[in-house]
Formats: C-alpha cells, sequence, structure tokens
C-alpha cells in the first residue's frame, strides 16, 4: 500500500466530519420543526431515528418488503408514533411549562427505547445499502454511495420545510403558535392541530435519517440517546428554529469531531466540539443563524 | 425569616432520626437504611438545584460534573495521596466554586435551549476528562481504595453511622436553603424568575444573584460527590453521566419545581423506584419507570408538591357542589 | 355481587392447587446463591447472557436432584452496569438475602466497587469481569481474600496476541479502542505490555461507544503506515471499524480483534470485511473449531447445544464466564455445604476444573487460576467461518 499524503488525508477527514455532520444536521432538522411550533426541544428526536432504522430492518430485511415499498412504509408508521406521542401525551399536561413538556419527551423517550429493546433485542441490525458498499474515491479520500442518499435527503428536507414555514399558510400559522398561542388560537389557529402536525413531520424526518443512515452505521435500540444530544448540539449551534442553521450547525460539529480525531487526539474529540460550540455560544447567544429579536420573544 | 415553618422541619428531623430503627424492626426493608444514604447524597444535590431551577428559573443539565469533581477530588487527593479526607471536601468545594463560576459567569447570559446546551456541554466535557485522564481517575474502570470517613478516631464504618452523618449535613443545607429563599435573596431570585428585566430594573444585580445561586448548587453538589466517594470507596465516570444530570431533573420535575420539600421528595421517589421498587419488574422496569414519569408530569404538572393544592381543590370543588 | 364472589373463591382455589401441586421433587433445603449482572442497561450484552446462562443451570441442576439433595436457589439482581446500583444489590443479598456465596458483577467497574463489602462481610465473591485489578489488591500485592474472577485478564488476550504477532516478525502497531471500560482497559495493557515483546506503538487512537464513523481515526493510522492495526472494542463500533477498515483500502495492513469479537453474528455484520481477520479466543467463543481431542472440546459443546436448543439464540461466550463462576461455587456446596469460609477455601484449592473459557488452577496467589497458553487460540476468519491458526 502506498504511503496515503496529506493533502488525501485532510481532505478525507473533512468528507468524514461532512458525512457524520450530515447525520446530526438530520436529527437537527427534527428538533426544530417542534421547536418552530411549540418551544420544547423533543428529546425523542433520536428515539424517532432509531425506530426509524429498526422498523425498516423489520419490513424490508426480515419481512423482505422491496426498498421502494418498505421505505414510505417505514415513514409511515413512524409518522403514527409521533402521532400517538401527541395525542396520549404531550396534549394531556395541563398548564404546560417548557419544562414539563421536556420532561414529558424525556419520559417518551425511556418508554420507546424500552419498548424497542424488547422487540428487537439490544443487538444491533444492519440494513443493505441502497447503492451498493464499493466505497467511491475522490483524490486519494473514499466516502460510501450512502451518504449521497443523506445528504441528498437532508438538503431536501431542509428546503423543502424552509419554504413551508415561510411560504405556506399553514407552515406560517404553525409558525405563530410558537410565538404566542393564544394570539394565535384567537385568529382562529388550531393550535393543537398544528402542534400534531409537527410532531408528525418530525417524526417523518426522524424516520427518514433513521432508514438512509443504518446501512452505514447500523442501528439498535439505544442509539437515540447520542444521536438526540448530538442533534441537540447541531440546532443549538445553528440557532435554533432555524433549518439552514441546522444543517450548518452539523456540518461544523461533525468536521470539528473529524478534524479533531485525525490531527489532535482522538479520545477528546466530541469535547473539542463542544468547546467550540460553547464559545460560540458566549459570543453569539442565539446561534450561529439564530435571530437575537426572536430569542428574546420566546418564553424558553 | 420569621415564617419559617418549623413543625414540619422537627417532625421530619424526627423521622429521619427513627428511621434506621424502624427499618430494623422489619426484615422486608433492612436495606432501606442503606438506600437513604443515596437518597440523602442526593437531596443534597437536588437542594441546590432546585433552589437553582425552581427560585431562580436558571436549567442546568451538568450538575453530575460538580457531583463528579468532588466525587474525584475526595477519591484522588485520599486515596493516591493518602490526604485528610475533611480537608479534601473543602478542597473539592472550592474547586467546584471556581469552576462554577468560570462556568456561569459567560453561561448563565444564555437563555432557556441555549442555556441547557451550555450546562449539558460542560457536563459531557468533564465526564470525558474522567474517562480520559487515566493516569489519575483509573479511567472508565473508576478508582477503588478510597478510605471511609472518621472524625477523632470515630469511624463512620456502618450504614447507620453514615446515614446519620450524611443526614445531618441534608437538614442543615435544607434549613440554610429554606433561609436563604424567605431572605431578600429569595424574593430577588423569584422576582429574576418571574421577570429578568423588571427585576433589573427594581435594582436587583440579576447576574451576580444567578451566578451565586450556580455556585452555591454547584458547592452542594461537589460535598455529595464526596459523601458518595467515601461511601463506596470507589466511584468511576458513568456515574456522572449524562443521564445522571438528567435523572436530577427529573426528581426535581417529580417533587414539584417551586418547593425544597418537592425536590426532596422526588429524590427519595426517584432513588426508591429506581434502586428497589422496580426491581421487580425486571426486564419491564425501563418502560415502566417512563410511564410513572409520564402519568407524573400530565397528571401533577406542580410535581407531588402540588398534591395537596389538587386534594384541596377537590374537596372545595365538593363543598361548591353540595351547595 | 355473587359473581365477584365466585371470581375471588375460584382464584383462591386455583392458588391452593398450585401451592399442592408445585413442589414436584421434595429437597432437604436450598442453598442460596446470590448473582449480580448487568442485564439491561449498556452492558447488556455481558449480563443478559450471563443470567440465561446461570438460569439454565440452575434448572438442570434441580432437576437432577440438585446439590447433595439441596434445591439451588439462585437470586439474581439487575445492576444496569451501575456501581451504586450493584453495591446496594450486594449489601442486600449478603444482609437480607443470606446468600452463601456471591457470583458477578458482569463488568470491571461494579466489581471493584463490592470488593470492599465482600471483604467486610466474608462472603465469597465470584466475578465474572476482566480486569486483574479485581483479583490484586496493589496495597498488599496479593489477592483480595474473599473475592475470585473466571474470565481471562486483558492481559492475557494482549500476550496471545503479541506473542503471534512476534513470531510474524511484527513490530510497529496502530492501537484503536473505544473508550467504553472494555476498551480502556485492553488498552492500557496492550501499551503495558508493548515493551516486554518489543512492540512499538506508533498511533494510539479512540473512538466513543455510540459513534458511527471511525474514518478520521483510520486515515490517520493510514498516514503512519504500522504493520498491524488492533482494535480493541464491543458492540457495534467493531464492526463498524472493520467496514471503515475496507473502505479505506487498507486491507494490506492485517487486522487484528480482541477477544470481544468472538460472536458470529459480528462476521455476518461486517459484511464481507471480517475475512482474514484475526483475534485471540478462547474456547468457548468456536467449540465447533477445536480439535475432538482437547480437553475443552466436550464442555464446550455441551454448553452450546443446551444453550442454544432453549433459547434459539447464538451463544454468546460471556455467558460463559457465569457458567465457570456458577459451576465452581456449585462444585464448592457439593463438597462442604453453605459454608462461606468454606466456599472460599475451596475454591483456592480448585486444580485442573475444566471450564468454559480453560483450565482453572487457583492458588492463594492465583484467584482467577488461568494462563494464556491454554485460555487463548489463535482464530482468524476464513470463508465467513473461524480457523485456528496453527
Amino acid at each position: 500500500m502506498e504511503k496515503i499524503t496529506l493533502a488525501s488525508q485532510l481532505l478525507q477527514y473533512l468528507i468524514t466530519g461532512l458525512t457524520v455532520g450530515s447525520v446530526y444536521a438530520m436529527v437537527a432538522v427534527g428538533f426544530n420543526i417542534i421547536y418552530n411550533v411549540t418551544e420544547i426541544i423533543n428529546f425523542a428526536q433520536g428515539e424517532f431515528v432509531m425506530l426509524g432504522g429498526l422498523i425498516m430492518v423489520f419490513l424490508h430485511v426480515a419481512m423482505g418488503l422491496p426498498l421502494i415499498l418498505a421505505f414510505p412504509a417505514t415513514i409511515v408508521l413512524v409518522t403514527v408514533i409521533g402521532i400517538l406521542i401527541d395525542r396520549l401525551a404531550i396534549r394531556h399536561i395541563r398548564h404546560p411549562s417548557v419544562f414539563t413538556l421536556i420532561i414529558a419527551t424525556i419520559a417518551v423517550s425511556i418508554i420507546i427505547k424500552g419498548m424497542a429493546s424488547f422487540i428487537w433485542g439490544k443487538d444491533p441490525f444492519d440494513l443493505p445499502a441502497f447503492s451498493g458498499r464499493n466505497p467511491i474515491n475522490i483524490l486519494g479520500a473514499v466516502i460510501q454511495p450512502q451518504y449521497f442518499w443523506v445528504i441528498g435527503f437532508l438538503v431536501i428536507a431542509a428546503i423543502a420545510l424552509s419554504i413551508f414555514f415561510d411560504r405556506t399558510i399553514i407552515g406560517k400559522a404553525m409558525s405563530a403558535c410558537a410565538d404566542n398561542a393564544d394570539a394565535a388560537s384567537l385568529v382562529g389557529i388550531n393550535v393543537k392541530q398544528m402542534v400534531l402536525l409537527s410532531f408528525a413531520l418530525s417524526a417523518a424526518i426522524g424516520a427518514v435519517a433513521g432508514i438512509t443512515i443504518t446501512p452505514i452505521s447500523l442501528m439498535e435500540y439505544d442509539r437515540g440517546a447520542m444521536l438526540a444530544v448530538k442533534g441537540f448540539g447541531a440546532a443549538v449551534l445553528g440557532g435554533l428554529g432555524s433549518f439552514p442553521g441546522a444543517i450548518l450547525g452539523g456540518l461544523i460539529i461533525g468536521s470539528i469531531e473529524s478534524f479533531g480525531a485525525g490531527l489532535i487526539h482522538s479520545g477528546y474529540k466530541d469535547a473539542f466540539a463542544l468547546i467550540v460550540l460553547l464559545i460560540i455560544l458566549f459570543f453569539k447567544p442565539s446561534g450561529l443563524l439564530g435571530s437575537t429579536e426572536i430569542s428574546r420573544i420566546k418564553r424558553f | 425569616m420569621l415564617r419559617i415553618a418549623k413543625l414540619p422541619i422537627a417532625i421530619f428531623a424526627l423521622f429521619i432520626i427513627v428511621f434506621p430503627w424502624i427499618a430494623r424492626q422489619i426484615p422486608a426493608i433492612g436495606n432501606y437504611t442503606d438506600i437513604m444514604v443515596f437518597v440523602g447524597i442526593y437531596c443534597l444535590i437536588t437542594i441546590g438545584l432546585s433552589l437553582l431551577m425552581g427560585y431562580a428559573g436558571q436549567i442546568s443539565i451538568g450538575h453530575a460534573a460538580f457531583f463528579g469533581i468532588g466525587a474525584y477530588i475526595s477519591g484522588v487527593l485520599t486515596a493516591k495521596y493518602g490526604m485528610n479526607a475533611w480537608a479534601c471536601m473543602v478542597i473539592g468545594m472550592t474547586v467546584a466554586a471556581v469552576v462554577a463560576a468560570l462556568v456561569g459567569a459567560p453561561s448563565l447570559k444564555l437563555k432557556g435551549h441555549y442555556l441547557a446546551m451550555a450546562t449539558l456541554a460542560f457536563g459531557i466535557i468533564v465526564f470525558i476528562i474522567f474517562n480520559e485522564e487515566i493516569e489519575w481517575t483509573g479511567g472508565p474502570d473508576g478508582m477503588s481504595g478510597i478510605p471511609g470517613l472518621s472524625i477523632f478516631g470515630f469511624e463512620f464504618d456502618s450504614v447507620e453511622r453514615y446515614y446519620y452523618l450524611v443526614w445531618g449535613f441534608v437538614l442543615a443545607a435544607f434549613v440554610f436553603t429554606v433561609n436563604v429563599i424567605q431572605s431578600g435573596t429569595g424574593r430577588a431570585l423569584r422576582a429574576i424568575h418571574a421577570s429578568e428585566p423588571a427585576a433589573s430594573a427594581m435594582g436587583v444585580n440579576v447576574s451576580r444573584f444567578k451566578i451565586l445561586v450556580f455556585v452555591y448548587s454547584a458547592v452542594l453538589a461537589s460535598l455529595a460527590g464526596s459523601f458518595y466517594a467515601h461511601y463506596l470507596n470507589f466511584i468511576n465516570p458513568s456515574t456522572f453521566d449524562l443521564f445522571f444530570s438528567i435523572k436530577l431533573l427529573i426528581m426535581i420535575a417529580l417533587g414539584g419545581m417551586h418547593s425544597i420539600w418537592g425536590a426532596i421528595m422526588g429524590t427519595g421517589l426517584i432513588t426508591f423506584l429506581s434502586y428497589e421498587w422496580l426491581r421487580y419488574f425486571e426486564e419491564f422496569e425501563i418502560i415502566v419507570y417512563g410511564v410513572i414519569l409520564l402519568f407524573v408530569t400530565v397528571l401533577l404538572p406542580d410535581g407531588l408538591a402540588g398534591v395537596p393544592k389538587i386534594v384541596k381543590g377537590w374537596f372545595r370543588r365538593k363543598v361548591s357542589d353540595e351547595r | 355481587m355473587r359473581l365477584r364472589r365466585f371470581i375471588i373463591l375460584a382464584t383462591i382455589c386455583l392458588f391452593g392447587i398450585g401451592l399442592l401441586v408445585s413442589p414436584a421433587q421434595a429437597f432437604k433445603g436450598s442453598y442460596k446463591v446470590g448473582a449480580v449482572f448487568a442485564v439491561t442497561g449498556g452492558a447488556s450484552f455481558l449480563g443478559d447472557p450471563e443470567k440465561k446462562t446461570v438460569e439454565m443451570m440452575a434448572e438442570e441442576i434441580n432437576k437432577a436432584g440438585g446439590i447433595n439433595g439441596y434445591k439451588l436457589e439462585l437470586i439474581i439482581y439487575d445492576t444496569e452496569g451501575d456501581a451504586t446500583k450493584c453495591n446496594l444489590a450486594v449489601k442486600k443479598l449478603i444482609t437480607q438475602d443470606k446468600v452463601c456465596a456471591i457470583i458477578g458483577p458482569s463488568l470491571s467497574g461494579t466489581s471493584l466497587a463490592v470488593i470492599p463489602v465482600a471483604e467486610q462481610y466474608k462472603i465469597p465473591l465470584v466475578s465474572c469481569a476482566a480486569s486483574y485489578k479485581i483479583v490484586y489488591d496493589e496495597k498488599t500485592g496479593k489477592p483480595y481474600q474473599w473475592v475470585f474472577k473466571t474470565p481471562q485478564s486483558d492481559s492475557m488476550a494482549v500476550e496471545a496476541l503479541y506473542t503471534h504477532l512476534k513470531n510474524r516478525g511484527i513490530n510497529k502497531i496502530a492501537i484503536m479502542s473505544v473508550t467504553s471500560g472494555f476498551g480502556a482497559s485492553g488498552r492500557s495493557e496492550l501499551i503495558r505490555l508493548a515493551p516486554e515483546y518489543d512492540m512499538k506503538v506508533v498511533a494510539d487512537e479512540k473512538y466513543g461507544p455510540k459513534d458511527t464513523d471511525m474514518m478520521a481515526q483510520l486515515t490517520k493510522i493510514k498516514g503512519i503506515v504500522p504493520q498491524a492495526i488492533i482494535n480493541w472494542s464491543i458492540g457495534p463500533t467493531q464492526v463498524l471499524v472493520l467496514r471503515n477498515w475496507k473502505d479505506l483500502g487498507m486491507t494490506s495492513i492485517p487486522f487484528y480483534q480482541s477477544h470481544g469479537f468472538g460472536s458470529r453474528e459480528n462476521i455476518k455484520m461486517a459484511a464481507g470485511a471480517a475475512e482474514g481477520v484475526a483475534a485471540p479466543l478462547g474456547a468457548c467463543n468456536t467449540p465447533e473449531a477445536l480439535p475432538a481431542n482437547h480437553p475443552q472440546k466436550n464442555v464446550t459443546m455441551n454448553y452450546l447445544n443446551s444453550y442454544t436448543a432453549k433459547y434459539n439464540e447464538p451463544l454468546s461466550s460471556f455467558g460463559g464466564h457465569a457458567w465457570d463462576a456458577l459451576t465452581l461455587v456449585v462444585k464448592a456446596l457439593k463438597a462442604v455445604g453453605c459454608d462461606k469460609a468454606g466456599i472460599r477455601d475451596y475454591i483456592e484449592n480448585t486444580k485442573n476444573f475444566v471450564g468454559q473459557h480453560g483450565i482453572f488452577n487457583f492458588s492463594t496467589e492465583d484467584h482467577n487460576g488461568l494462563t494464556w497458553e491454554q485460555s487463548f487460540n489463535m482464530i482468524t476468519v476464513k470463508n465467513g467461518d473461524w480457523v485456528i491458526i496453527k
């Protein structure tokens, strides 16, 4: 084997960082949908990703459903779970404070994790890659073709959601719920339905993330918490509520981890990313693309 | 200062004093005193955290780090350097205070989820340090050989002796904290919670008060960590991970955010649930735990501390129905 | 009203019948043995097979008449891999359940957390965790009096591996490890023993237990070009690292895994990337690959067959540690009854015990009783199956 050049190494770190970061960004986008409507951070977001992966494994590998059918079926199932979470839990909380809602989502994530360990056991599962496993070579660096699927879906989701929230009536109505729920319902917006819709949407996005990353990273019942923490970091770094921010935040965190591991010290790679996150927050308290004015209105 | 309800505190103290005796009489709960030691240790953390979260309105998902700082400073200095355990405890609290001030000063300017993320990041960074600095901390497998506590030749070497030691400190911290709440400081904190600009306009030095409470809660957590290390004679990083920070939040939320009594009840309930009562569900334990948590948040938005109010509400409704 | 009374009556009757029917076998009494395993939580890959193994064994023993006519009564507590919970459980087993001996905990960390308890209450404890610190008191330089362990120490796996590498003329190695107890303990042994075998550690890379990608660490190693890569991890990461290694076109650098790799599931999951990868594995990992005259062939094959028949899932070698621990305790109970000091002495004097993970010879100086030569074979993956390297 010939020695890899420094330039190729650096390129590999960048590619690895961006690909890993795109997974975090995917989770961050899911966080933002619910945040935009309710101001809460849904800590069960990581569990949607886990469920997406494992349900896909069940339908595609165990039941033998073709990819083209299993993919939408998985999204529908996870979306139904997202709707159930809202209908069975979140909606029934009386005089919800943001903090109680967060604890409720933590409770939900514990329950989902427990159920998943029952259904699927504790071992990791694999999913065949959508377009094979032969890595693509770019100037001495390599990338798994599956990552193009992850990045592709990420970009589509972010653009679609940005348009949805900024340009459509329903999207605007949803955002209005977060700014002032009472005023929103006064002008005839059905706040409860909007919250329900946000849970459904973010569950769907979580499912897509889970389905696309499982062929690369495998999936097991307790992966959700780690994804939630990284995704939360990405969302905060980019500025809560901002979809381009979520992508930017995810990619930055992924890249710092990768360059940190490659060039400095791999044991501390997660710490590097968090230190940078802290420093950025201290200078820009609303994240990179978050708006200070908007964050001032928010209750939380 | 005058309105401290002395009676409930006295009853509570009496209960704490006789509890080990009761536990000894009933074989089925013979090990409850042992669990109560941990309830006490965790109460030290949640009392401070409840002041920070319930009264000052500042969230922290990183308090496991201060708990760990106390534990590791006590553990490393006593086990590796043979230093006096009580001196190490004070060193631990000092270090925790300094770290809290350094982290708190910039962090507490952040709001809501941004503050949550900042404290969470801090907690994870400290956890990684515990894991990585193997020379000092023993790494993920932890460090053993931490001596027990003794004072003037009196060894706290049995469960009951340690129980009284820890709960003595808990009661002291409790009374002190209640005093703080009912003093001018407490009013300032509540003002901050209600509205920072308003509090600031009234002449409350908002950032100073926030940092002060943050430091206070960190010092208590560090003290708890020292007690933990000397009781178990062993520490490892996973005790001080993100999930423990979240567990602390759950204890406070379950008990009721705006009450120190709630914090103590929540701590007791969660500790007994996870160390003893849910054991019988075996594999279902985690699900039952989640369901209980969800039910409490849905049915009791003010936590356990809100139960009397709800009962009163029922009673009142019944009376008015009869009319 | 009448219906309710009927239901209550019927229930009482059913319970009564159940009570009458249940004691199919008459025992003289029972021997209580406590077990603390990480059945759930992050280390459930250890505790789950351990629990299943001892439950299966207790059932078999009691079906065959128990131990000298006494029923073997297992009391199993789940530690979730948590030091506090484990400590509480062990104290409860001793003071409340009054067990004769304890097996477990599953993890090195939780084991270290209960050693002071076992020593204080003077109860024999046979740990199922690997760290040598469990049976080595740094203050006295001897084993703790009441504590034993059945798994091979990490140092033994490292010695088996380094001997193999040295024979092949390899001395420039890169280490990768997961930042959990398993990885950190293996890593520190790899570094500690390297000078003894003239190994030069040219890279020392780490990754988290839930990481999804190790490309960065491997790329760094690729730039250094070591003669071999040794990876110490468990769970999905040990599979992901293999895939990344293959993707990066690094297959010309031989890849070695730890003794945690011994599951066929890992070969399958690696999707072809495991071919040619080698690891030091215990007999229990690869019973089928053992020659018929191997001393552990029978023991391991029996365990494999009864476990897979009962639970219908692949055997995990970690359950074997619990098998060894419980078998030791049962042998001791058979010999001396429920006498804690007697059990301790019996285990300490046990010689030539053929277990799942080696042939144990305990002594006052050695509370693990294994040597690496007889507890590890170098195994490689060939055509998707285990093959012993001669």
